[in-house]
């Protein structure tokens, strides 16, 4: 038996780390978070470099190919530095592309991701919670209808749209018919769009992989439980330093033991949640049959942890932790966001009871 | 990331299987072995030490003990391997805990050559069996302020005090004592380390008995109780880094337990399907499933976790943060498996009768221990302060007592 990150992938960690650290740092996310695509092309196109951008592009289309485990490694820097870029939209694509694509649309699309060239956002809310009005409806190579939250919408060339009955089409961006409606969300740094369908052409269906919509989401939920552990983890180390730094009552309050157990509660809540994620990654490449109820799993799991760290953090930054000043608000708005994305918790603890036979579908 | 055994983890299964085979029997399916908690009777521990025995005289007793102490020289994994393997037969409590994880290791650290001689071996099969003598009424967290006096006379210490929660001080052979034997210097610097035997005149044990209605624990009474020198573990006043020693080891015995800890939450799952009411079985409740869904992933976290600490054992590196959370995490979470277990069964989960409560009543037992387990080895608030000081580097609490001599520490309670 071995659980545990290869040292080519501790590796990886470090590298990226490093780059993020010196590309984009907090000043740099809130100059971008006010821009108007809230999308660091700099920073994406030097990850792109780095191979990052096509971590999960097969070789012979640009990109270095590997595992979902690897794009986890790369997912958890990414939130950690709350990096602006489409690396969620850029796994969900590669996946998709890669099961389910055909040559062309691999040849057309996978070197586009792999170089941090604008990509494809992704349009699936509708297999996760169906809302009123929203719902797409495909006739005769036309879509027709509403998606909600179109991932990474506004840097995208193009779009992977799920319809109501579970393909995945590709549009592009400037499809006639198309209108993308950018949505302000609490996280200024993932970017999200309404998508509204009035007869707008197909280019192409992805047809190469049965259950492709449900294979798409997994791989979406596991990158974007990666996003959320590095963001808490960033969150509970900005509250650790704080606490051994800020004085109160003549003491620095990580002395306080009512301080210093909060900080060990938050230790005690990420690293069980860091090897649930791990495996949940292992297992979207190596045991099929677990995947989709690891995913839902992982991700249904670090909302919660997420949730409980950013705020445990803030609460230990006082009433800094409350300001726009402070930089726990970022990671506390990264989460808060993301708990939502692809499902909330209920809702994906949901679909998990249905995969475990708990409940029927 | 591999979950399989390599070659030569698969070969060690093996063979370990083929010595079980030969010699316990396979339990039959739904069985499972008698936990500690039942281990008290003479006969149980005798069965326990004749199997002890029999595993030593094969290569089978410690997995993890150097070859030169007579252990198998082997890696944490191949004892979870072994342990995995032994659990499928029908074999009796393990009740050399104390000794093996504990004890043992601490002499190995500590002991001097002829120490390691008179005691490693009995300890290794079973013979002997030992108890740990730490905690006092007055010293439990604050273990360094304990009070139990040794005093130097000849050859001799005389040892005066009062211990407690004690396992099986009622049944075992050697204790490890920490003592006061300097009231004059700060408290940590003024402890002893000593092995007693625990059948010497001047040591009484007496049983306490629990909530759960076990009296696995002991209080132990010392009046003019003598220990030879040759006894004492490391030099006067070393006693508390010897203490912490046993503590380390305690501490990683606990955080290993994990391995497979997916049974509490199947039962838990095994009992909402079973148990209905007026629309169903009960796992077909949203609000209990979510709460059914939480532990069963948490469960999985910690399981997975105990994966990362071995192989960064396997791997010879040092077990970073994660290896310190696991009993913080699983004690209170297995306290609250256990109280929504009882809530599932409704006015019935007040019933101990075995014949009567599902799934023999062992969710009630569960129910009743857990209060324990927060504190055994720990309390949570330890753990946290544990966690926070030594793994995320936060300063600890400024502290009244640590230069004074102890004689001159302000106390509000008897000792």
């Amino acid at each position: 038996m071995d659980f545990g990150l290869s040292e080519e992938q501790r590796l990886l960690a470090q590298t990226l780390g490093r780059y993020l650290e010196v590309s984009i740092s907090p000043a740099r996310v809130r100059e971008i978070a006010a821009s108007d695509e809230g999308h660091d092309a700099v920073t994406w196109r030097g990850a792109a470099e780095l191979g990052m951008a096509g971590i999960l592009v097969p070789e012979e289309y640009g990109g270095i190919g590997l595992g979902m485990l690897d794009a986890v490694v790369a997912a958890e820097a990414f939130g950690y530095h709350c990096a602006p870029v489409p690396f969620l939209s850029a796994s969900m694509a590669s996946v998709a592309l890669a099961h389910g694509g055909s040559e062309e649309q691999k040849r057309v699309w996978l070197p586009r991701i792999a170089r941090g060239d604008a990509g494809l956002g992704v349009a699936v809310g509708g297999h996760v919670s169906r809302r009123e009005g929203a719902g797409i409806r495909a006739r005769r190579r036309r879509l027709h209808g509403k998606a909600l939250f179109a991932i990474d919408s506004t840097a995208a060339a193009g779009f992977l749209v799920a319809t109501d009955d579970a393909r995945v089409a590709l549009v592009s961006r400037d499809a006639p018919g198309l209108s993308i409606e950018p949505l302000h969300t609490i996280d200024a740094t993932r970017r999200f769009s309404e998508l509204q369908l009035e007869s707008v052409p197909v280019d192409g269906w992805l047809e190469g992989h049965e259950g492709l919509v449900d294979l798409l989401i997994d791989a979406g939920r596991v990158v974007l439980a990666a996003d959320m552990l590095g963001a808490s983890q960033r969150a509970f180390d900005l509250a650790v330093a704080y606490a051994g730094e800020r004085k109160q009552f003549d003491r620095v309050i990580g002395s306080f033991q009512a301080v210093k157990h909060l900080c060990a509660e938050m230790a005690a809540e990420l690293e069980p949640a860091r090897s649930l994620l791990w495996y949940a990654a292992h297992a979207f490449d190596a045991v099929p049959e677990e995947a989709s109820l690891v995913a839902a799993h992982a991700k249904a799991h670090l909302s919660e942890v997420g949730r409980f760290v950013v705020r445990t953090a803030t609460e230990v930054h006082g009433g800094i932790g409350f300001t726009e000043e402070c930089d726990a608000q970022l990671f506390f708005k990264r989460v808060g966001v993301a708990r939502s994305l692809l499902g909330t918790p209920e809702q994906v603890r949901e679909r998990a009871g249905v995969i475990q036979g708990w409940v029927a579908a | 990331m591999d979950f399989d055994d390599t070659r030569e983890e698969a070969a060690f299964r093996a063979e370990a299987r083929s010595w079980l085979e030969a010699n316990a029997s396979p339990l039959e399916p739904g069985e499972t072995n008698p936990g500690l908690g039942e281990s008290d009777d003479p006969d149980t521990i005798r069965a326990a030490q004749a199997w002890q025995a029999k595993k030593a005289d094969a290569g089978w007793a410690c997995i993890t003990w150097p070859e030169a102490y007579g252990g198998r020289g082997g890696s944490p994994i191949q004892s979870v391997i072994w342990g995995q393997e032994e659990g499928k037969f029908r074999v009796p409590p393990n009740v050399f805990g104390i000794g093996l994880g504990m004890a043992g290791p601490t002499l190995m650290a500590h002991g001097s050559d002829v120490q390691q001689q008179r005691w490693l071996p009995k300890m290794l099969r079973g013979e002997e069996i030992w108890c740990q003598l730490f905690s006092e009424p007055a010293a439990g967290s604050d273990l360094a302020g304990l009070r139990t006096r040794a005093e130097r006379d000849g050859d001799d210490w005389v040892v005066n005090g009062q211990k407690i929660w004690t396992s099986g001080a009622h049944y075992c052979k050697w204790g490890i004592l920490v003592a006061r034997t300097d009231p004059n210097v700060p408290k940590h610097a003024g402890l002893s380390y000593f092995v007693v035997d625990m059948e010497s005149t001047g040591v009484e044990a007496r049983q306490i008995r629990q909530i759960s209605g076990g009296a696995n624990f002991n209080e132990v009474f010392f009046t003019d109780a003598r220990i030879p020198d040759a006894n004492r573990i490391s030099e006067v006043g070393n006693g508390w880094a010897v203490a912490i020693t046993t503590l380390m080891n305690e501490r990683a015995s606990i955080g290993s337990g994990g391995i497979g800890g997916g049974g509490g939450v199947k039962d838990l799952i095994a009992l909402a399907r079973e148990v209905r009411d007026e629309r169903g079985p009960l796992l077909e409740n949203a609000g209990i499933r979510e709460r059914i869904a939480d532990y069963y992933v948490r469960t999985k976290g910690l399981q997975f976790t105990s994966y990362r600490t071995l192989t960064a054992l396997s791997r010879g590196q040092t077990p970073g943060p994660e290896g310190s959370i696991g009993k913080l995490v699983a004690a209170k979470m297995r306290q609250d498996m256990a109280s929504l277990a009882l809530e599932l069964q409704g006015l019935a989960g007040g019933t101990l009768d075995p014949s009567l409560a599902v799934q023999d009543a062992a969710w009630q037992e569960a129910y009743l221990w857990a209060p324990g387990m927060r504190i055994a080895g720990g309390t949570d608030e330890i753990l946290r302060n544990i966690i926070a000081e030594r793994v995320l580097r936060l300063p600890p609490e400024p502290r009244v007592d640590k230069e004074l001599a102890f004689r001159d520490v302000p106390t509000g309670s008897q000792g």
